[in-house]
């Protein structure tokens, strides 16, 4: 089977680019695992990881939702931010999960509750993904 | 005519100013390059995201997505909204003053009351001075522009337009068209104008499965569409911002380097007056000496 090319974009880079053999994506509704010769879809991500197999090689790479577009030749995802999983900061993700456990505990008035959520389930699930690929 | 210690004042101190201005040409010039790169590295998002866009309003139109999105309602305008895109800094020859005569212009020209958010410094202070009513405003941007720093801006004019209080913004920038060509442009963000332009769209007639189903992607689709304008304005910004100082730090180097020149032709016919008065002393005391 031919590779997928697989391109990993936000809008401030191009986080990722390679042929690969195997993309598991983590969509909304669960995650997707896409081999080349994939039918055409496209569908929302969900914060998550990104494995890719080329061969022997997996990479990782972590994304905080998107987009995900499949044609036949090419697999794209359109990521609001993200990194690959060795360039992750964990000491800036566990300051962030500080603040945002600290900002769920004492809810204030005006604490803005979901995006305190967000916050935590993003540094939780990039601390996890650094983790898994040590 | 000035005295020749005085001169030479002079002539030390446009020295140091033109090292200043030298080096912030640099400076600009520098940042400039990584303001260039960005806006580059913008652009493969930004295709990939109007591609899309295009599909999913063929498919509105053809009537498959079926509750209209908020943003995309068109109504009437009663309450403008206007995201005015300045430098923070000045000394960047006329570039603020042409995007403030720009949006003042356009806001004149509006015959609904206009609400205006200000991102850069120059924008806030005119807006203010000229008694705009300013909802918000923005600082700290044009250095290098991040997408954390579009998000809050796009937030507010999303959550203005959906709640009523604005029927259409505009966004104002200067668009980056060479390094010494900064033009003032303005774009309608809200409602979106999805572009039936067919020739955008590089995948034709791929018929996409969408999950969970169109109206849902659209809904996930138009926010991150109004960020990465309200981006790619801050980077038209930054790649202005930086390319206008280096053209004028450019110039006022040379004209720095002329003025020491001028000035350095005075100071020396002034230094060949005073050896000639000098001269003269010495030989007309001399001719007086042997006289006697």
């Amino acid at each position: 089977m031919s590779p997928t090319n697989l391109q990993v974009i936000s809008a401030e880079k191009v986080l990722y680019e390679d042929d690969v053999d195997i993309v598991v994506c983590p969509g909304i509704e669960g995650e997707l695992g896409v081999l080349p010769q994939h039918a055409p879809i496209f569908t929302l991500l969900q914060t998550g990881e990104i494995r890719v197999k080329k061969g022997e090689q997996e990479d990782s790479i972590f994304v905080t939702g998107g987009f995900l577009q499949i044609t036949q030749e090419k697999v794209v995802v359109l990521a609001d931010a993200g990194e690959q999983a060795q360039d992750i900061d964990e000491e800036r993700a566990s300051r962030a999960k500080e603040r945002a456990e600290e900002r769920l505990n004492q809810q204030e008035q005006d604490t803005d509750i979901p995006r305190a959520e967000n916050a935590l389930h993003r540094s939780v699930t990039r601390l996890r993904v650094a983790e898994r690929n040590k | 005519m000035p005295s020749i210690r005085q001169i030479r004042q002079r002539i030390r101190s446009v020295e140091s100013t033109s090292k200043i201005t030298n080096a912030m040409e640099m400076i600009a010039a520098s940042k400039m390059r990584r303001a260039q790169q960005s806006v580059l590295a913008s652009r493969p998002y930004a295709t990939a995201l109007l591609d899309i866009l295009s599909d999913l309003a063929q498919r509105s139109l053809s009537g498959e997505v079926q509750d209209v999105n908020p943003l995309l309602e068109v109504r009437e305008a009663n309450t403008i909204g206007v995201i005015v895109v300045t430098p923070d800094r000045g000394l960047a020859g006329g570039l603020s003053s042409n995007m403030n005569r720009a949006a003042e212009e356009f806001i004149s020209t509006q015959t609904a009351p206009v609400k205006v958010v200000t991102v850069g410094r120059k924008g806030s202070d005119f807006m203010t001075r000229s008694q705009q009513d300013i909802v918000a405003t923005f600082t700290q941007i044009s250095e290098y522009p991040a997408l954390d720093d579009a998000r809050p801006v796009a937030k507010i004019v999303q959550d203005e337009y959906i709640a009523g209080t604005m029927d259409r913004v505009h966004i104002i920038y200067p668009e980056f068209v060479n390094t010494v060509v900064q033009t003032p442009t303005i774009r309608q963000l809200l409602p979106i104008e999805p572009s039936d332009d067919s020739s955008t769209d590089s995948s034709p007639g791929i018929d996409f499965a969408y999950e969970p189903d169109p109206g849902t992607v659209l809904s996930g689709l138009l926010p991150r569409l109004v960020e990465m304008w309200v981006f790619h304005a801050f980077l038209e910004l930054s790649a202005s911002e930086h390319s206008a100082r280096m053209v004028a730090m450019n110039a006022a180097t040379k004209a720095a380097h002329e003025m020491i020149g001028d000035l350095t032709l005075v100071y020396n016919k002034a230094r060949q007056e005073i050896i000639t008065t000098e001269l003269l002393d010495i030989v007309s005391g001399v001719a007086a000496l042997e006289q006697s």
